[in-house]
């Protein structure tokens, strides 16, 4: 018997579970995968948003303006990458004036702090790459961007670091009451026990939602594909600029990403199969096409990665949020579609306090708050590197040559408390294999890392758990006669 | 900060060769670094022939051609620094470089030659819709596993592209016993050589696709089959010519880019035609004592050219180290004419040719019975006649350096190429 249950180690499942970490509770997070951050938190849009697109008085509007007060100081906190680099909803027509305007109405109604229209001139002399149709656009310098995976998988391990439970591989398939608590079973056969449970599993939390309650929910993947660009371009856009949103969400935009590359997306798409993350050519086709409108010059040559994320769209139009009147105990975090990854350090917090209430916990005093990170060669100063050598020669050996990532870095990423078990998993945590070659040169080594530190034999080394092995047996060992 | 005269950043093939040329021209300190553990470069893990026909009239495989020049490195005793990372080149030819060993440090060199050979196109650049599983590799990865450390990355295996290294990988794979189910090639004619193509797939019946390409990956976990369709002359997928084929493993030989990323820190020009640095026929960048060679400066078919042509790098860098001089800007522009692609050098200083001119290019299409000519100031300086020429395959067109007394004071040079 545990105190709460948190399903799902999403960016959403991991906000909570830190936050409830601050109180005197046992806590335990079950994640289907093999890693935190494997659904729509590693393949969304990244952006923090000012909050002027959902109607005021809605979770969307609440928690997007909390959580975005929230977020630059967790960000700190953690110490994960974080910039605040204005956004933008560009119009390109006079119908699109208008729908400015009405976002501006709603965004000022909601607290949406500075915004103003900007005019073609301002617009341009803001960001000279933009498209030369645009004529004006809605300026919101709350606007920001992060790294999604990054800030989840700190999270994570600070919340691991103050006594939350990891278990991975741990796909929940029921959820029962039982004696004023609740029951969970995964399907591996694992049985679990807890006094309340959060549902914060993304696309799959309108299932664990109508087991407990009669008031039923139903969420649709909405896929949306990307596409990344090399920093080579980086500095071509400083904000991000979205067009003016559709009933299909907020359209595409681009972004810069806080590591330098630029992102062009999403498609929105509804579609039947929740695990259906694939990139298509007519979705790639579109985003070609909107990028070019978006970008003057927008470079097709610098495409380095596509990929498609599910956002979890809920059937209520909104975030559904807290205990069901029929499910006391059970606490959903449900239907976190666009701005679910703003709203998630102010979801966090509110259902933390939700929950510590209902259970009478008081808060700790021996919660710390900052992490122990290793050190990130690539934006260290030249002193940094000196100190950071002297320690460990290891920093010294960039494995990953495109996002210069050093061995210590890896091996640091594979030895912490929730360490990447996969290449993927390194990948995020690290950015090896994240650059213009995409693995192609250090593929081979981070391999053999993952082999040394985890004791594997290369062929059980996968790209992300699963079935994704990345080689098969030694190729010259002959069977004997 | 240490004062040296050459810095030389990478270990290939093309630095080694620089290395050899710069100390036998007379520079006593110069300092090569390289990334890996070994040095070599790719050749390491080249374990075919077909190396050094040109420099060593012998047919080689690529460690041996390798150690030629490592063992020069060694007899000369050329300072080598492995598992060393140039993280920074400076304009003013600062270098900064890291290793385990020797941890953070600074030289200020007064020649700098470029040798960090080229990456892989990846399944991103191209924009292969579908699913994204393990099993998708760039072709050079694969021969790493396979031929230097061992593993094999796939049972059933299809081949998109038809460059060089996928094509002496679809023979690689089958020795070890994997099948090679197809290769797949967007254009009409084969990016490889025609030795390898006859080599490496016709010898061993394995279909060359031309005019198709993977419209599809399938598998969430590990790739489960592609879908592969023809193109039409636009290259873009004919609907209804869709087949499917079920591997484990897609690999991907579709072009090399040029490793240019300490280039532009230096604030080097690049070329567009070759994403390599524009130099003139000492083959000095842009930027004054930095010079490139090998397939940072443009992707080369053999690597005899490319220890041909990092040799004269070595020499020229030896000789601006040396003299230091600031030397008159190249006035003589190179330009592509007709069927012409990427000439290197892309300016010559006519005043100062100090050895034999090799202007080297490909055609932009498949030639038959073609000819090639060079003009300076539409002046006809050269002619040679080919019976085919490919874009696989470079063309290399040398002027005699006593040429060029004559066109002193002269503007533009250009290579153009008829049938």
């Amino acid at each position: 018997m545990t105190d709460v249950i948190v399903i799902g180690a999403g960016v959403i499942g991991c906000a909570v579970a830190r936050e409830l970490a601050r109180f005197s509770l046992r806590v335990v997070v079950l994640e289907k995968a093999r890693d935190v951050a494997e659904g729509a938190t590693k393949s969304n849009s990244a952006i923090v948003h000012a909050g002027h697109d959902a109607p005021p008085d809605t979770h969307k509007a609440r928690f997007n303006v909390m959580g975005n007060a929230l977020f630059e100081a967790l960000c700190r906190e953690l110490d994960v990458p974080f910039r605040r680099n204005t956004s933008l909803v560009a119009a390109f027509s006079p119908a699109d004036l208008h729908a400015l305007e009405e976002l501006k109405a709603r965004g000022d109604k909601s607290g949406v702090p500075g915004l103003h229209i900007a005019k073609r001139s301002e617009v341009r002399a803001l960001e000279p790459a933009i498209g030369r149709e645009v004529c004006a656009a809605l300026v919101a310098p709350t606007g920001a961007i992060c790294c999604p995976y990054e800030l989840t998988f700190r999270l994570a391990e600070n919340a691991a670091a103050n006594g939350v439970a990891f278990h991975f591989s741990c796909g929940v398939r029921t959820v029962a009451r039982e004696d004023g608590g609740w029951r969970v079973e995964t399907k591996e056969g694992r049985s679990f026990k807890a006094r309340a449970v959060v549902n914060a599993a993304g696309l799959y939390a309108d299932v664990l939602n109508n087991q407990v309650s009669a008031e039923k929910l139903t969420i649709t993947p909405r896929r949306g594909e990307y596409l990344m660009i090399d920093k080579a371009y980086a500095g071509s856009f400083r904000a991000t600029v979205f067009q003016v949103p559709t009933p299909m969400g907020k359209g595409i935009l681009v972004t810069p990403t806080v590591d330098g590359t630029l992102m062009v997306g999403p498609t929105a798409e509804n579609i039947a199969d929740k695990t259906d993350t694939r990139t298509t050519a007519e979705g790639l086709a579109k985003i070609r096409q909107a990028a070019s409108r978006l970008w003057n010059g927008f470079p097709v040559n610098g495409v380095i990665a596509t990929f498609a994320g599910l956002r979890a769209h809920g059937d209520r139009g909104d975030f559904v949020i807290g205990e069901p009147p029929d499910a006391p105990g059970f606490f959903n975090a449900a239907a976190m579609d666009s701005p679910g990854l703003t709203a998630a350090p102010a979801v966090g917090a509110y259902l933390a306090e939700q929950i510590a209430g209902k259970l009478g916990a008081e808060k700790r005093s021996d919660f710390v708050a900052a992490p122990t990170h290793w050190p990130v060669f690539r934006s260290m100063s030249m002193e940094g590197r000196v100190a950071a050598l002297a320690l460990d020669p290891a920093h010294g050996h960039i494995v990953c040559r495109c996002e210069n990532v050093s061995e210590a870095e890896i091996r640091a990423s594979i030895r912490c408390r929730i360490g990447a078990r996969t290449l993927d998993g390194v990948k995020r945590r690290t950015r090896a294999g994240m650059g213009r070659c995409q693995g192609g040169f250090c593929t081979t080594r981070i391999l053999a890392i993952l082999c040394e530190e985890l004791g594997l034999a290369p062929e059980e080394v996968t790209k992300f758990g699963g079935g994704s092995h990345v080689l098969f047996s030694c190729g010259k060992e002959l069977p004997l006669p | 900060m240490t004062d040296i005269d050459i810095v030389i950043i990478g270990g290939g093939p093309a630095g080694l060769a620089a290395a050899v040329a710069a100390r036998e021209a007379g520079c006593d300190r110069l300092l090569l670094f390289e990334r890996d553990e070994v040095l070599g470069g790719i050749l390491p893990q080249c374990i075919h022939t077909g190396f050094g026909l040109h420099v060593f009239q012998e047919e080689l495989t690529g460690p041996e051609y390798a150690q030629r020049f490592i063992d020069r490195v060694h007899a000369l005793e050329i300072p080598v620094q492995c598992g060393t990372t140039v993280l920074d080149v400076t304009r003013d030819r600062v270098v900064t470089a890291v290793s385990p060993m020797c941890g953070l440090r600074q030289f200020r060199a007064k020649a700098i030659v470029l040798a960090m050979g080229c990456r892989e196109r990846t399944r991103g650049a191209l924009m292969i819709p579908g699913w994204r599983p393990a099993g998708v590799y760039t072709a050079g990865l694969a021969q790493r596993w396979v031929n230097r450390e061992g593993w094999m990355p796939g049972r059933r295996v299809v081949i998109l592209g038809s460059g060089d290294i996928g094509l002496i990988m679809a023979r690689r794979m089958m020795f070890e016993g994997a099948k090679v189910l197809a290769c797949v090639e967007l254009m009409p004619y084969s990016s490889g050589l025609t030795r390898n193509v006859v080599q490496c797939l016709d010898d061993y019946d394995i279909p060359l696709m031309l005019s198709h390409t993977v419209t599809d990956i399938h598998g969430r976990e590990r790739v489960e089959g592609v879908t592969v369709a023809q193109v039409d002359a636009q290259r873009m997928p004919v609907p209804g010519t869709e087949q499917r084929f079920d591997c484990d493993t897609l690999l991907l030989s579709v072009g090399l880019i040029p490793e240019n990323e300490l280039s532009k820190a230096a604030g080097v020009e690049l070329a567009e035609a070759t994403a390599g640095p524009v130099v003139d026929e000492s083959l000095q960048t842009s930027v004054s004592g930095i010079f490139a060679c090998g397939n940072v400066l443009h992707v080369h078919d053999l690597v005899d050219e490319v220890t041909r042509e990092s040799a004269q790098a070595g020499r020229a860098a030896a000789a601006f180290a040396r003299s230091a001089a600031g030397l008159p800007p190249p006035a003589l522009r190179v330009r592509d004419g007709a069927g012409v692609r990427g000439v290197v050098p892309q300016a010559i200083c006519a005043e100062r040719v100090a050895e034999d001119v090799s202007l080297m290019f490909r055609p932009t299409a498949v030639f038959k019975d073609a000819t090639a000519a060079v003009k300076i100031d539409r002046v006809e300086v050269a002619r040679q006649r080919f019976r085919i020429l490919t874009p696989g395959e470079m063309v290399k067109l040398t002027l005699p350096k006593g040429l060029f007394a004559r066109f002193k004071g002269a503007c533009e040079l250009t290579v153009e190429v008829t049938e």
